[in-house]
């Protein structure tokens, strides 16, 4: 599983910080930073989650 | 192919109801996200999605900004991608209106392309949404607009590419904000008129309010605060707007932003409680095998003691989702809903985010940046508990102190942290 943000789209809503702190960090520059590009099928829910939850519609699952 | 069968672990703890189908009446977010959960949670029966728009689930938040604005065509707001409908297997009924349900029956009627139809009923989902009130006397008249659907932006985009000369937005609400935004991002001149003394003064607090203000009037908004709207003015066309100060403004386009009213006529006599929306329990149950989320439900928030309606785009997937769920398991497994309600608002070059449930009269301290530079984040305390955080172009410091709202973090406690 790859996330892929489309950061066109990306607003820093921080939205996918919030259900998954440890792969979505937006930063005091206002960006949001993916620390974990690939992350275990284990978080496969929460990544879903993020999708569907960013206002943008920016963040995608390959994989 | 979907499982038959609910995988362990995806299910709260207790029975799976065994249901044959879910109808979800109203095929905006809430709705599609509530199919989806549906699936997810190995639900395998019939779902049907009604919905009285012409058109496929779509993303309502562009409508006022890059649709309205003209940067976007409507085929980049679909919320689903067609394969997706597909494979769950979605009887979508467009064009469809729910008319009528009987509790006693489980019996719902539709009237649609198809002519009107009545069915029994096993699972039911309701999320009809809200409307927007309208000016009395201004039925029928061209240039007049609400903003809530696709139909509505494509309508007030039109207006806007012919350059009008002014546009009047009534109410300075979020989305008559936005409208303002979009139009002084076009260049059109606008004057807001607004009947608190400070822009949602009423909900924000008026120190958060004249911020707001000043938003506005920076960006060459002529703001008329503390005054109503007597009459819209014309005969097939608005001319203009005279205000309860006498004033009048020419105005070639009108755009109403003064709230919206719960879609539960429908459900008049139905058996289920409606009182400012459909009355639901703690989890989101309105009565047996019947759940509500969006904008049309009301519920007990046990977080906030609070009975309360959320308008939120976030709050109509997390709702959908949980009024779905609701739906396949039994009063002994069901979870009461209770989230903290977040939103936000893209306004000329600023994001506006609020989390959390505020009112005026909360204490309030400023806690990173100032309201000189408009890039600030301001906490909201109640009875010594941190209840809401208020962002202008703050996104990090909203997500942080709506974690600490989420875990009951002190007023103290969240203004002294450092984060």
């Amino acid at each position: 599983m790859k996330i892929v943000v489309d950061f066109d789209l990306c607003e820093s809503n921080a939205i996918c910080m919030q259900i998954a702190p440890d792969l979505f960090e937006v930063r005091d520059d206002d960006f949001l930073y993916v620390l974990n590009e690939e992350p275990g099928e284990d978080s496969r829910a929460r990544v879903e989650e993020c999708v569907q939850r960013c206002p943008k519609q920016a963040i995608s699952i390959e994989g | 192919m979907r499982p038959a069968l609910p995988e362990a672990g995806h299910l709260h703890r207790g029975l799976i109801l065994s249901r044959d189908s879910v109808h979800i009446v109203g095929a905006s977010l809430a709705g599609i996200r509530a199919a989806e959960a549906l699936r997810r949670e190995g639900f395998s029966g019939t779902i049907a999605l009604i919905g009285d728009e012409p058109h496929r689930p779509y993303d309502r938040p562009p409508l006022s900004k890059q649709v309205l604005s003209g940067a976007w065509e409507p085929d980049r707001i679909g919320l689903t991608k067609p394969e997706k409908f597909d494979e769950i297997e979605l009887d979508l009924r467009l064009s469809t209106r729910a008319t009528a349900f009987d509790l006693a029956s489980r019996s719902l009627t539709t009237s649609g392309p198809d002519g009107e139809r009545t069915e029994n009923v096993d699972g039911l989902l309701i999320a009809t949404g809200a409307r927007c009130r309208s000016l009395p006397g201004t039925d029928g008249m061209s240039g007049v607009h609400i903003l809530r659907g696709l139909d509505d932006a494509l309508a007030l985009r039109a207006d806007f590419d012919r350059g009008p000369k002014r546009v009047v937005v009534v109410g300075a609400g979020f989305i008559g904000a936005e409208v303002a935004a979009t139009a002084r991002g076009r260049e059109i001149p606008v004057t807001m008129v607004e009947a608190l003394p400070t822009p949602l003064g009423r909900v924000l607090g008026e120190q958060m309010g004249s911020v707001m203000a000043d938003v506005h009037r920076e960006h060459g908004v002529d703001l008329r605060t503390g005054v109503g709207v007597d009459s819209v003015n014309g005969g097939d066309r608005v001319e203009s707007v005279t205000l309860s100060d006498g004033s009048l403004i020419e105005a070639d386009v009108v755009v109403i932003g003064i709230g919206v009213i719960p879609n539960t006529e429908w459900l008049d006599g139905s058996g289920l409680e409606i009182d400012n929306g459909i009355v639901c329990d703690a989890t989101m149950l309105a009565a047996p095998g019947v759940t509500a989320a969006g904008d049309v439900a009301r519920w007990p928030n046990h977080r906030f003691d609070e009975v309360m309606r959320v308008e939120h785009w976030d709050n109509a997937i997390e709702q959908g989702v949980h009024a779905a769920k609701r739906l396949l398991v039994d009063d002994s497994a069901a979870q009461p809903f209770t989230p903290v309600p977040w939103f936000w608002s893209d306004q000329y070059d600023r994001k506006i985010q609020l989390a959390g449930r505020v009112r005026a009269d909360d204490d309030l301290e400023i806690v990173e940046g100032s309201l000189e530079e408009h890039r600030f984040a301001a906490l909201y305390g109640r009875e010594g508990r941190l209840v809401g955080v208020l962002g202008f172009n703050r996104p990090r410091h909203v997500m942080q102190y709506k974690m600490m709202i989420q875990d009951g973090v002190s007023f103290a406690d969240a203004v002294s942290a450092e984060i």
